[in-house]
């Protein structure tokens, strides 16, 4: 199996909406051994200037991931999951995420580049908030690369 | 007390965390995450890609490791960027029904830089299980007041 070349500059629109919530808050944050009480507690956050509860700094992780399995499955793409290994990983926050938020995320694939019999992939979930009135904020940007190995790798 | 930016400066320690990992932590955050590749919580199939073992999600690891910076910081929501290279496997040995870890990670954090005039502060995080750096490169940007 060969990754497509031509998967550079492609993009993904959103998708589905994600709703935060805070006992999916509470579960993430527990399950990455996170004891802040901005995490747990609703007054503690708002002591804090929050209107809710904060998400762990790395909890968009859950809505890019989901934005990748659009590139991941896609047989078009040409990669074998169980191949794959996550290289690196970044989160840039233009404002927390909040329980209450109404998620969705862009997929753009930023980068293809051939290593050995398999290919490095760098993609980019733009995470924005919906609005009322189906306005967007711009929340976080999350930027990951991808090595999916080839044979003998 | 959060830190304050006047009161920092390059190369202080800002503290150390040990997490303690078990085959239960991995598949609660598969769970938490919706990250269920089964490297991270089945032996056969790990062994099967020719992995050592089961390994601990690579996201589990740079989850764990930020909130000795979030502590610190005083709130969360001030780490405002945070980005790691994911270089060795954490393995979690299989310890069901003991009371010992299957891994152990150690975290430390030092002042790298400080951006006055964003008001920020980068904090570089040493990640460490069984004698390896698994995290590289592991950064955290922290605002400031």
């Amino acid at each position: 199996m060969t990754i497509n070349p031509d998967l550079q500059g492609r993009s993904y629109p959103a998708a589905e909406v994600y709703d935060v919530g805070r006992e999916k808050i509470r579960e993430f944050a527990r399950a990455v051994k996170a004891t802040h009480p901005a995490h747990f507690d609703v007054d503690a956050a708002k002591a804090l200037g929050h209107t809710d509860l904060v998400a762990p700094p790395t909890f968009a992780i859950i809505i890019a991931q989901r934005a990748d399995a659009q590139l991941i499955e896609d047989p078009e793409a040409g990669i074998d999951f169980s191949r794959v290994v996550h290289a690196d990983q970044r989160f840039t926050h233009h404002r927390p995420i909040l329980a209450g938020d109404r998620l969705v995320a862009e997929l753009h694939v930023d980068g293809v580049r051939a290593m050995g019999g398999g290919a490095m992939i760098t993609t980019r979930s733009e995470i924005f908030a919906l609005g009322t009135d189906d306005s967007r904020e711009p929340v976080t940007t999350t930027t990951s690369s991808i090595l999916v190995r080839g044979e003998g790798q | 007390m959060s830190p304050t930016f006047n009161e920092l400066s390059a190369g202080q320690e800002i503290g150390s965390r040990t997490i303690e990992v078990t085959r239960t932590d991995l598949v609660k955050y598969a769970g938490a995450s919706g990250d269920f590749n089964p490297i991270h919580w089945n032996e056969a199939f790990a062994t099967g890609v020719e992995l050592p073992g089961v390994i601990a999600h690579g996201m589990f690891t740079m989850g764990s490791a930020v909130q000795l910076v979030s502590d610190w910081a005083g709130d969360p929501a001030a780490v405002v960027d945070f980005q790691t290279r994911f270089t060795k496997p954490v393995l979690v040995t299989d310890t069901t029904g003991t009371p010992e870890p299957g891994a152990t990670i150690e975290v430390s954090g030092t002042i790298g830089k400080l951006d006055a005039e964003a008001g920020t502060a980068r904090v570089d995080l040493t990640v460490v299980s069984a004698g390896q750096k698994v995290l590289m490169k592991a950064q955290a940007v922290v605002r400031l007041s």
